[in-house]
């Protein structure tokens, strides 16, 4: 993003906050972007705007949407929960964007949640998250836990011969209830308890001496063992560094991260993760014409033939085109209408298959297996036959097992199949 | 396209029907791995390794290095000199001889992936026993430790009869004690217990508590009393020294965290402990010192190992001197107002990290560990100790000392002592001590460069790194006592001690809220810190 652009759109949102009701507020689709630009989550969020931003032009040059222009707003939450939810209200209330998108921490979309049902706005939600949700007013385009930390969990057990397992976790929501998750599944494929080892460790963590030396001793037992990370953003570089100072090859130990991909890498000195996995939906190392094409517009847009693309990246990039079909289905930009269209739409995804809208408002995606490259890039060692349908709600948790989410058929989200009642949405 | 490659591994393999030379028989088997999955490639290797040519093991280890690759022309195997050369350099795999420079493109890998790593770094390894290099084939048997099997056992039980250097042969003699382990006859098992007792490694001590374990009907899973005896012992031993070191290596872990703890809290006993000044941007003027040494990096990226050194008098420079400005343009309006001064290096630390985003971009910055660095010291076979985390130890106490010296032994400290301790007294016996007041401060920023430095090769280097060290380090001055250096050294060293011993049983993050809450205590009964400043001075400026 250049900053003139930013400033052009600044001025565009002014202008139409100023001037309400001119001619040019008509003849636009409003799009809203919730991303943070500053503050911690600025280092992800930042490139998932100018996705959007890139997504709009290119629609644009197409001629727009029913004859109208999109405009994006753009609006800076700070990486600060709730300013995502007084945010997010602008968005709908004031400005009355017909689609957000945005959110990256599962903190934030839990904190715009109620604001969305509410205003009955649409939220685009394009990062990997823990599950157990599904909202009427919000499409999940990330990988629920059953088409990212499963399928890993599958590669190392049976292509690997992992029998000992080390999921070690930042210390909040997404790394919590996915380890749930697998720590049922191992349990459920017969691995003792005893080889299983769950950790916690906080926001920023970057002292890991203890628990490298911790996970060496858990892994010199002489069964395989693997570690399943859920550790988020920054406190994964120490933690690598410390994994290489150690002299813990991915040989021996492999680690698999849910959270690392080629934006996180470019930030690093990957040596030292060289062999180590990674699970995406996506890699940008995935050669079909369509990621080539899109991988071009991105540097040419972004101005830089060093920017790299990423997981989430393509998951806005079938989302909002998601959307464009279903404006197009629906004729008109209307919530309630886009939301009728879109169950059953297909969109081709970037790495040669066709992401479906499912009832539950999750996706279908194919789930790659990465091993790092000291180029920061990803050689793709596994991947799914054809792709996984997102299940909201995981069939490995007793609590969620009988809970299904659909959204054409039943009209919930949180139906209990048992005792067949609705119970709404359930924030915690 | 699939059909064709078919077709064409058709036709090879029917050739090597007819053709028996050994050359043909190796360039089809290489033939197959363009299409070959993981499983099909191990199987590979071991054919390729099997087939005794000359040319096998020169294959493998490109293999393992990642320059095997497959022309898409004719789907020829080739070996290149390097893979992140401009252009390629093929080699001919099979004699070795050079086949030409031609452009990248047109080239497929021969990919890799863990395990076949593994296996392919044991294979190689049977074939560098037998390298002159004493250091080689000490590296190839503790590769062929990793998976032991009948035919390794071969080959290292007739490299013993002939292995001159001592080391390689006691790691050797190691192996076949493991193997002996096996086998059924109890003397033998006793002699290579012996032979083990004194090998502290984990994979021994799995091995030998094998023996003490008892299969599901209740018998022992070792018949044999003795053996079960001396392994039990054996064990014992093992875990007795082991536990010592382990105990041994948490207390470094704990000095090293200290370390860190102290110098980034040093400059700020700088700052806020001798002048009173309450910085919030010293977390900036760190995350400063750790840009400059990665702009000194993007200066000299032939001399990595290099730069490191260089761009720690650097930092110092860069972040002093963004200190003498702070200090003469806001700081020094602030004297004596601790809540406005507060605010205002809060608001220049915002600035600050905005203005690296604006220049550097929000993304984290890749700072790269120079070799010397990284690594580990392995004192025994039970302990080894991280070079980077060493260096910074050692950094940290030469930093502590030349601060010390600077105070203590020069003009400069003399003032600066003088200043703090009545500043209008000094200024009275004619120093200067507005002067004095930005050195002092210039002072402290660039020690907090310093830290920087140490910092980008421990974490990230982005806009928030200050951020994430800032309370860490008003919390070790307050501790240690405010405007006392050595209060600063001690207290940080014991709070990282304090961490890491209790790390392993509450998990990272009790242990700090442990370490917080005892500190809230302690500040309670004694609200000068560890060590309070005595007399007049320390009633305030």
């Amino acid at each position: 993003m250049n900053r003139r652009q930013l400033l052009l759109t600044a001025a565009g949102v002014a202008a139409s906050l100023a001037l309400p009701g001119l001619a040019s507020a008509q003849n636009t689709i409003k799009v809203g972007i919730l991303h943070s630009l500053s503050g911690t989550m600025a280092i992800s969020e930042t490139t998932l705007k100018d996705t959007i931003l890139m997504m709009i032009d290119e629609q644009n040059k197409k001629g727009g949407l029913l004859g109208k222009k999109l405009e994006a707003v753009v609006v800076d939450p700070a990486s600060d929960w709730p300013l995502f939810a007084e945010k997010a209200t602008q968005l709908l209330e004031k400005d009355k964007v017909s689609v957000v998108f945005g959110c990256w921490t599962s903190v934030s979309r839990k904190s715009v949640l109620p604001v969305f049902e509410k205003n009955n706005g649409l939220l685009f939600y394009p990062v990997q998250y823990e599950g157990e949700e599904s909202s009427k007013n919000v499409i999940y385009t990330g990988a629920a836990p059953n088409q990212q930390a499963i399928p890993a969990v599958d590669y190392l057990m049976k292509d690997l011969g992992v029998k000992r397992w080390v999921l070690e976790g930042t210390d909040y929501v997404y790394p919590r209830t996915t380890n749930k998750i697998l720590e049922a599944y191992l349990l459920s494929k017969g691995v003792p308890a005893a080889d299983i080892s769950i950790n916690y460790t906080p926001f920023g963590h970057s002292d890991w001496q203890t628990r490298v030396a911790a996970i060496k001793r858990f892994g010199a037992t002489g069964k395989k063992t693997a570690v399943v990370s859920t550790i988020n953003g920054d406190a994964n570089v120490p933690f690598y560094k410390e994994l290489g100072n150690q002299k813990v090859s991915a040989e021996d130990i492999p680690v698999v991260a849910f959270s690392v991909g080629e934006e996180e890498l470019s930030g690093l000195d990957a040596k030292p993760l060289v062999g180590h996995l990674a699970a995406w939906n996506y890699f940008q190392s995935i050669t079909t014409p369509a990621n080539t094409a899109f991988i071009n517009t991105w540097k040419m847009y972004i101005k830089n033939a060093k920017r790299t693309t990423n997981d989430p990246m393509e998951a806005h990039y079938v989302g909002f085109n998601l959307w464009v079909k279903a404006v197009q289905k629906a004729g008109s930009a209307d919530v309630e209408k886009v939301l009728a269209a879109l169950p059953g739409l297909e969109t081709p995804n970037l790495t040669g298959g066709i992401a479906k809208m499912l009832p539950n408002h999750h996706i279908t995606k194919p789930v790659y297996i990465g091993e790092v490259r000291a180029d920061g890039q990803f050689d793709i060692v596994w991947k799914t036959p054809g792709t996984v349908p997102g299940d909201a709600w995981s069939d490995f948790l007793p609590t969620s097992k009988p809970i299904e989410a659909d959204w054409v058929a039943l009209k919930c989200g949180n139906y209990n199949t048992t005792t067949k009642v609705c119970s709404g949405q359930n924030y915690k | 396209m699939l059909v064709l490659v078919a077709l064409c591994l058709a036709l090879s393999s029917g050739i090597t029907v007819f053709a028996q030379t050994p050359d043909e028989t190796l360039r089809s088997t290489l033939g197959t791995l363009r299409e070959a999955s993981f499983p099909d490639k191990e199987a590979t290797v071991a054919t390729i390794a099997d087939s005794g040519h000359p040319g096998a093991p020169f294959i493998l280890t490109a293999f393992l290095e990642d320059r095997l690759y497959s022309r898409d022309s004719d789907l020829a195997i080739v070996i290149v000199k390097s893979g992140e050369t401009e252009t390629f350099d093929l080699v001919d795999p099979l004699t070795q001889a050079d086949a030409g420079n031609v452009p990248k493109d047109g080239f497929t890998k021969i990919g890799t992936n863990n395990r076949l790593r593994r296996v392919l770094r044991t294979t190689v390894a049977r074939f560098t026993l037998a390298s002159p290099d004493a250091a080689v084939r000490l590296s190839a048997v503790q590769n062929m430790l990793r998976s032991l099997d009948d035919q390794t056992m071969d080959l290292l039980r007739a490299r013993a009869a002939i292995e001159t250097d001592a080391a390689v042969k006691d790691e050797i003699e190691i192996g076949l004690a493991m193997s002996s382990l096996d086998s059924g006859d109890a003397a033998a098992k006793l002699v290579a217990i012996d032979r083990l007792s004194d090998r502290v490694t984990t994979d021994v001590r799995n091995r030998l508590a094998a023996f003490l374990e008892k299969n599901p009907d209740g018998s022992f899973v070792e018949a044999d009393d003795k053996v079960r005896a001396a392994a039990a012992s054996a064990v014992a031993h093992i875990d007795n020294v082991r536990s010592f070191y382990s105990g041994v290596e948490t207390l470094f872990f704990g000095l090293s965290l200290g370390s860190v703890l102290v110098l980034v809290a040093i400059g700020l006993a700088i700052t806020f402990g001798v002048m009173g000044v309450i910085n919030m941007a010293h977390g900036e003027l760190m995350m400063l010192g750790a840009y400059t040494t990665y702009v000194t990096q993007l200066l000299m990226p032939d001399s990595i190992g290099l730069s490191i050194l260089v761009s720690i008098p650097a930092a110092f420079v860069v972040s002093g001197l963004a200190g003498v400005i702070l200090e003469r343009t806001v700081i020094r309006f602030l004297y004596g107002r601790p809540l406005e001064t507060l605010l205002a290096t809060y608001g220049v630390s915002l600035i600050l990290q905005q203005t690296v985003r604006s220049v550097f971009s929000a993304n984290n910055r890749a700072v790269e560990t120079p070799a010397w660095l990284s690594g580990t010291w392995q004192i025994n076979q039970a302990l080894a100790i991280t070079n980077n985390r060493l260096y910074i130890v050692l950094f940290t106490m030469l930093v502590f000392a030349l601060l010390l010296a600077v105070l203590k032994r020069t003009r400069l400290g003399l003032d600066i002592r003088a200043v703090a301790q009545n500043r209008s007294m000094a200024r009275a016996m004619g120093i200067r001590t507005q002067r004095v007041d930005a050195m002092t401060f210039g002072l402290g920023s660039g020690i907090a460069g310093m830290a920087g430095v140490a910092l980008s090769q421990l974490t990230n280097v982005g806009p928030n790194l200050g951020q994430s060290y800032i309370i860490d380090s008003f919390m070790v001055v307050v501790f240690g006592g405010v405007g006392n250096l050595w209060g600063t050294f001690i207290g940080g060293m014991s709070m990282g001690v304090v961490n890491k011993l209790l790390e392993p049983y509450a998990g990272a993050v009790l242990a700090k809220i442990v370490v917080l809450v005892a500190l809230i205590l302690f500040i309670q009964r004694r609200p000068r810190g560890l060590f309070p400043q005595q007399g007049r001075s320390a009633e305030g400026h």
